[in-house]
């Protein structure tokens, strides 16, 4: 890495391109094929993992590994029973696999930032982000699945009839003077609902993901002495961050989890 | 890109974060996990003897039971034996009773006759000496003819 300071600026930019095929670097069909693979890879780590666990399960003392399934499964559910009152039978699993999947791809974060790279560099491949939560287009994808079911189960909760009487007379009033307000704010309502909750988590790990570069940028950042103090500055706030950013990671896995059965759940309410 | 030191920089952060994660943050998931497996391991134990003292008490129950019906028909066996001895004194009381009560009416009756047969024998002396004393036409001494009209009337 060059140490003048275009390096820093090149190093990001180059870290903050995406894997696409060759074929089309922009538009459409640039695929990210990082996140696709990362994530994909993720969740079967996750099927496959809990999958294991749940068929070895028994009804007697449970060996560690089945426990921390039960421990998270318990976790998750327990959320779930505090916000939803109603058959879990979907929802419960629905957020199961947001929280571990979420917090699985946040961990990606954790992993030394040049490392994924290094390696698929190995097999020609120049770019690689490790971190699918921090491509908007994971996150997006994850939300508007959300959004998809949140209208789902408004029409199954309401009927169409319902929920479209739920659109124009809630919340100021049935008045027709009312109609187009209330239907206004509604729909501002349900778009922003998947808009923050991709928003909210890509934003996090982006700027997870910026702060471990800049930091990184430490390690090329000087000659001599000074070069070896802010070397050793750098794997230091490297550090640092790593250990706060299990927090965000655990905690950005959450958030999404909880707000996905909020909105659900309020898909059911009737207002 | 090349394998450089800021690769090598990352590597030992990294190590630094596992040592971290091994040194302060799995040892309160193992805890949690151990507690788990403890509180279900407990649980189970509790319930295994929770239903072996169940097993227990009903065999107690059980043998209780019949402890209590072999009590319950000696106690019968006892009573009835004792209501047959009862009746039977009862029998013999009340059939002695009979046998006194027919001794002394018989007594009675015995004693009644023999008190009409002696005033019957008086009687017939007196009418034997008044019809006497008619036929010989004078005075019968009774007090001199008493021994002769006692055996008279001792002989009708």
């Amino acid at each position: 890495m060059a140490s003048e300071s275009g390096g820093l600026t090149e190093y990001i930019q180059h870290h903050l391109q995406h894997l696409v095929p060759h074929a089309s670097k922009e538009g459409f069909w640039a695929v990210h094929l990082d996140s696709v693979s990362v994530s994909l890879a993720l969740g079967v780590l996750f099927c496959l993992w809990f999958w294991l666990k749940a068929r070895k399960a028994t009804a007697g003392v449970p060996s560690k590994g089945q426990a921390f399934v039960e421990i998270i499964l318990e976790f998750v559910d327990g959320q779930v029973k505090d916000v939803f009152h109603g058959d879990r039978r979907v929802l419960g699993p629905l957020a199961l696999t947001v929280f571990v999947w979420v917090f699985l791809m946040n961990a990606m974060d954790l992993l030394p930032v040049d490392l994924l790279p290094w390696i698929t560099e190995k097999f020609g491949v120049g770019h690689f982000r490790a971190v699918p939560t921090a491509d908007i287009n994971m996150t997006f994808a994850m939300s508007l699945t959300v959004f998809v079911l949140i209208i789902f189960y408004s029409f199954k909760a309401k009927g169409a009839g319902g929920y479209m009487r739920e659109l124009f007379t809630a919340p100021f009033g049935s008045s027709p003077f009312l109609w187009l307000p209330n239907f206004l704010l509604n729909v501002v309502e349900l778009l922003s609902k998947p808009v923050s909750l991709a928003m909210r988590l890509f934003g996090n790990m982006y700027a997870g993901e910026l702060v471990f570069m800049l930091i990184a940028g430490l390690f090329s950042a000087g000659a001599g002495l000074a070069g070896w103090a802010l070397y050793g500055a750098g794997i230091i706030g490297y550090t640092v961050w790593g250990i706060f950013h299990i927090l965000i990671i655990s905690i950005q896995a959450f958030i999404f989890m909880v707000l996905t059965i909020v909105y659900i759940s309020m898909a059911h309410d009737h207002h | 890109m090349d394998f450089n030191a800021t690769l090598i920089g990352e590597m030992i952060s990294f190590a630094i974060l596992i040592w971290f994660c091994v040194h302060f943050i799995w040892p309160y998931l193992n805890k949690a996990i151990e507690e788990r497996q403890l509180k279900i391991a407990e649980g189970l134990n509790a319930a295994e003897r929770a239903h072996a003292d169940l097993k227990a008490a009903d065999s107690k129950v059980q043998a209780e039971i019949k402890q209590a019906r072999l009590q319950a028909s000696e106690i019968i066996d006892k009573a009835q034996q004792q209501a047959n001895q009862i009746i039977e004194k009862a029998r013999g009381e009340a059939v002695s009773e009979i046998n006194r009560l027919k001794a002394s009416a018989q007594d009675d009756i015995a004693s009644m006759a023999q008190r009409a047969r002696d005033e019957l024998r008086e009687q017939v002396g007196a009418l034997a000496v008044a019809g006497a004393s008619r036929i010989v036409q004078r005075e019968v001494d009774a007090s001199t003819h008493k021994a002769l009209l006692d055996q008279l009337a001792a002989e009708i």
